[in-house]
Formats: C-alpha cells, structure tokens, sequence
C-alpha cells in the first residue's frame, strides 16, 4: 500500500495550472486579488476601459480585430492600446472592459497555457483553453460587480476538429461557443448589426480583413468611445487571423489599405454612412 | 536497542557519492553543444514521450540522466520557478544562472539532508546572442555547479564520449553539423580500447534545439525546439552521402 502523503501528490498532479499553482503560493500576484471593496460600483470611470473586439470565422480559421481606443469616461485614454493577443501558437483572445485587469488576464492566461504545454508536453485542447479563461473572468466577478468587469472574445483553431471555433463569455465565467460571427464591448452592437450584412459563408482571409476593419469602423461611427482608422497618426486595427499554420498578425500595410479602401468609397457615394 | 555504528561523515559522504554515481552511469549519455545556429541537445532515448531533454524558458533548456521521476520532479520546479519568475518579474528576467543556482541548492540539501541523494545530473542551457554568450551550466547528484564553454557530456560513460567529441566538434558548427558529431560520438561510450557501437537510428535519439535567434527564424521568442524523426533522419544522412 502506498503511504498516504505519497498517495496524496498523484490527486495533486492533476492539476497542472499556472494560475492554480501561483494562487498557492502567492496569491497577491493574481488579477483577482485586487480589492476594491468598500467602494460601491463607479470604478468603471476611475480606469481605463478597452472597447470593442469583432471575430469571426472564415475558409480554414478564425479572426480577430480590435480598434485601438481606450476611454475613461468622456477621455480618450489611449489611440495606441493593443486588445488582440496571441493566447499561444493557435489561438487569440481580445478584451473589452476594465483595461488594466484585462490586460493581467491576458498575460496570466498566456503563461498558463505555456506552463500546461512545458509541463505536460502536449498542447491544452481549445475547449480546455476556453475553460481556463473562463474560470480565470469568473475569479473577477467580485471587481465585475464594482464596475470593472473584464469580457474577453477567444477564438482557436481546434486541431483535432481541424476547424476555427470562437467563444464568448460572461462575467460570471459562463462561456458560450458562438457560431460565424461575435464582437464585444460597447460598439459590439453597431458591430454585429455590419456583421450580419457583411459575414459570408466560406470567406476568404483577405476578404474576412476587410470584413472585420468595415465592421469596426461601423462601430467608431456609431460609438464615441470606439476608435475608427486613424490616417492623421497611420493606426489601424490590430487583427490576428489562426489557422491551421498557427496564429498571425496581419501586416499593417495591409490594414492600410483595407481602411483606406473603405474611407474611399464612403466618401465616393457621399451619403450619410 | 541497537547500537548505532560510528560512521565518520567522509565516509557518509563517500559511500552516497558513489550510490549516486553508478546509478548515473548506468543510462546512455547526454551531450548539449553550442555552435552557430544554436545549442544543441542530443540524448539516446528509445521512448518518444517520456523526456530527457525539455524546454524551461524562452531561452533555456533542460537536459537530464538518470532516475526519471527525480529529473522530472526537478523539470517541472525548474518550468514553474521560471513561469513565476517571468510573470512577477518579466521574461528577460528569467535567467539560466538563476535556475542552476536554485537547482544546486535543492541537490546540494537532498544529498547532505535526505535518506538517498538524487541519482540525477542535469544540464541548464541558455543560448545568449552568439556562442560566446551561451551559458552551459552542469549540476550534479551533490549540487555541484560548474558553468562550462562549448560542449558537456552527462551520464554513461561520459568521459570516452568526450574524448570522441573533442576532435569532432567546433565552435562554427551549424546544428547539421553539430548533433552529426555528438550521435557520431554517443557510439564511443565503449571505452577507449573498445569498438564503437553501431550507428544508433534517429527512433532511438531524442534531439533538441535552441535557436540563436528564433523571432527571425520562426517568429516566436521561444527558441527550444523539438528535432522530429523525419527532420534527424535528414540531418544524420546528410552525413553519410558526404563521407
């Protein structure tokens, strides 16, 4: 018979998280150990707040764009800010809300999915990946009631399926696979209404760019606090695409002319959007 | 009650150097070499997924003999004392250094404090901008550290493989030409007065690299990289349609 302490550490090895292994040993280090108590909700205007992110599915992956403004309340807090990462080699989450905790998952979340791949040797399935973030946004729901909420926008390629897939969350950690298309934040309205019209079955990756940049500029038509193509200081959205290849960045050439394309012909048919 | 018998603490100390050192011996040997391209990691090991050599950091890797569930233990506190450290701090400031020194001090306790040393030696490699940047660090069962240049060969019969290595290796090596050399010198761990063993095939070797400059190469910053099968196949053939 094994002895019990020896016994013990096989239950303890079936986790092989990051975020679990750090909140036993420093827990300070964490996202969610941030404390905001005896403040009632109105931290949403003290801290910046990321806006809006749009994904959607095309011929053989996945992609994701997101503006580059930041607001605190009526304050453009940032024209620069990046809110697409790459999680790791084949998937990318953006992030709307409270910025400076979004940004701490992300970080936090692209370790634990390279810790889990050195420990195990073996990459964590997609589904795995969106359970993790997911429980990592639901150890944010205390900050979330206060008004600084954290949504993010996952999407992979499944190498098993062989298919790109997306999910969207809420800020109890419920995680929702969502099918063609999803944005978030506060332009994902005007956003998804592009996307409808926009979104084909079967796009190709050049054509999904221009589809995700047009729906982004929907949204900072329609929302003060998303950002359009900017061509005064050259910025444009920042957009991954993942396929079976893996995860890449698109150049910023090519979001160049996808912006100005669109800004041309709008202004063409000179009509009121 | 028994009697405890008088044990004077050199011959402790003696008798648990050489438990550890036969039970190294024992396996086949692992050689890490830096050259152009890289450090290189090259192991016989007939099982394609239980590990002697793995990745810790961006930059830094692991290369083990011995007792597997020991080096395993101490691989994976070496990939989670880096994860912390890289997230607390930030990613350059995982260094190889530091990890070789928190792993001599784990071996250094276990060998004077447990009931058996660890039966393990281990390699901590970092690849810096150019070979001589490269730090190789070797630790052994009683948390000895040693910071080596060019090559390092552990476990098995380590010295006549190093001797079969000195003439073969060079320091503008490509990764090509660097693990040829070090499969090439895995065949001597006979002895010096014995024939080497047949060419050992690429099923049985576990090869692994550091990419000097993996964001060009590959656009990742990490630079460990698994040799597969078919790839080894076509750097050791390479060899024999030259020779």
């Amino acid at each position: 018979m094994l002895p019990e302490d020896a016994a013990a550490t096989i239950g303890r090895a079936a986790s092989t998280s990051f975020s679990d292994y750090i909140a036993a040993q420093n827990p300070a280090a964490l996202p969610s150990a941030r404390n905001a108590a005896n403040h009632s909700a109105g931290g949403a205007d003290l801290a910046p707040h990321a806006t809006t992110i749009v994904s959607l599915t095309y011929a053989g992956g996945v992609l994701m764009a997101g503006d580059r403004r930041a607001t605190m309340g009526n304050i453009i807090a940032s024209r620069h800010i990046e809110k697409v990462f790459p999680a790791d080699m084949f998937s990318v989450l953006g992030i709307a809300g409270s910025a400076g905790i979004a940004l701490d998952i992300t970080r936090l979340f692209q370790v634990e999915l390279e810790h889990y791949e050195k420990i195990e040797g073996t990459r964590m399935s997609l589904d795995g990946k969106a359970n993790r973030l997911a429980a990592m946004i639901r150890a944010n729901l205390p900050l979330a009631l206060q008004g600084l909420a954290v949504v993010p926008l996952f999407a992979g390629f499944d190498t098993t399926r062989r298919v790109g897939r997306l999910f969207s969350f809420d800020v109890t950690g419920g995680r929702y696979e969502e099918q063609e298309h999803h944005s978030v934040g506060s332009g994902s309205v005007f956003a998804r209404g592009a996307l409808k019209k926009l979104w084909k079955p079967n796009l190709g990756e050049d054509d999904a760019v221009k589809v995700a940049v047009e729906a982004l500029y929907d949204a900072a038509d329609d929302d003060s606090a998303t950002g359009g193509p900017d061509v005064v200081r050259q910025l444009w959205p920042v957009v991954y695409t993942v396929n079976g290849a893996g995860a890449r960045r698109i150049p910023e050439r090519m979001l160049a002319e996808a912006a100005e394309d669109i800004i041309a012909s709008r202004s063409v048919s000179g009509r009121e959007a | 009650m028994t009697q405890q018998f008088y044990v004077s603490p050199e011959q402790l100390m003696k008798d648990r150097a050489d438990f550890a050192r036969k039970g190294i011996a024992r396996g086949r040997s692992v050689v890490v070499l830096s050259c152009r391209e890289g450090i290189a990691l090259v192991a016989e090991n007939p099982s394609p997924s239980l590990h002697k050599l793995g990745e810790i950091y961006d930059r830094i890797a692991f290369a083990a003999v011995g007792k597997y569930n020991e080096f395993e233990s101490l691989r994976q506190a070496g990939v989670r004392y880096a994860d912390v450290r890289g997230y607390s701090y930030d990613r350059e400031d995982v260094t190889a250094r530091g990890l070789a020194s928190v792993y001599a001090q784990s071996l250094g306790a276990v060998f004077t404090a447990e009931s058996k040393p660890f039966e393990v030696e281990l390699a901590v490699a970092e690849v810096g901008a150019s070979s001589a940047q490269d730090h190789i660090y070797r630790l052994t069962f009683d948390g000895s550290i040693a910071d080596e240049t060019g090559f390092i060969v552990m476990g098995g019969q380590a010295d006549a493989v190093v001797e079969a290595l000195k003439d073969r290796w060079n320091a503008d090596q490509d990764f090509g030409e660097g693990i040829r050399a070090a499969v090439d010198s895995l065949r001597y761990d006979g002895g010096p007065n014995s024939q080497p063993r047949e060419h050992p095939g690429s099923k049985t070797l576990e090869v692994a690299v550091l990419d000097r400059n993996p964001l060009t190469t590959r656009g990742s910053a990490r630079a460990f990289r698994r040799i597969s099968t078919q790839e080894l196949d076509v750097m050791l053939n390479s060899d024999r349609a030259s020779l």
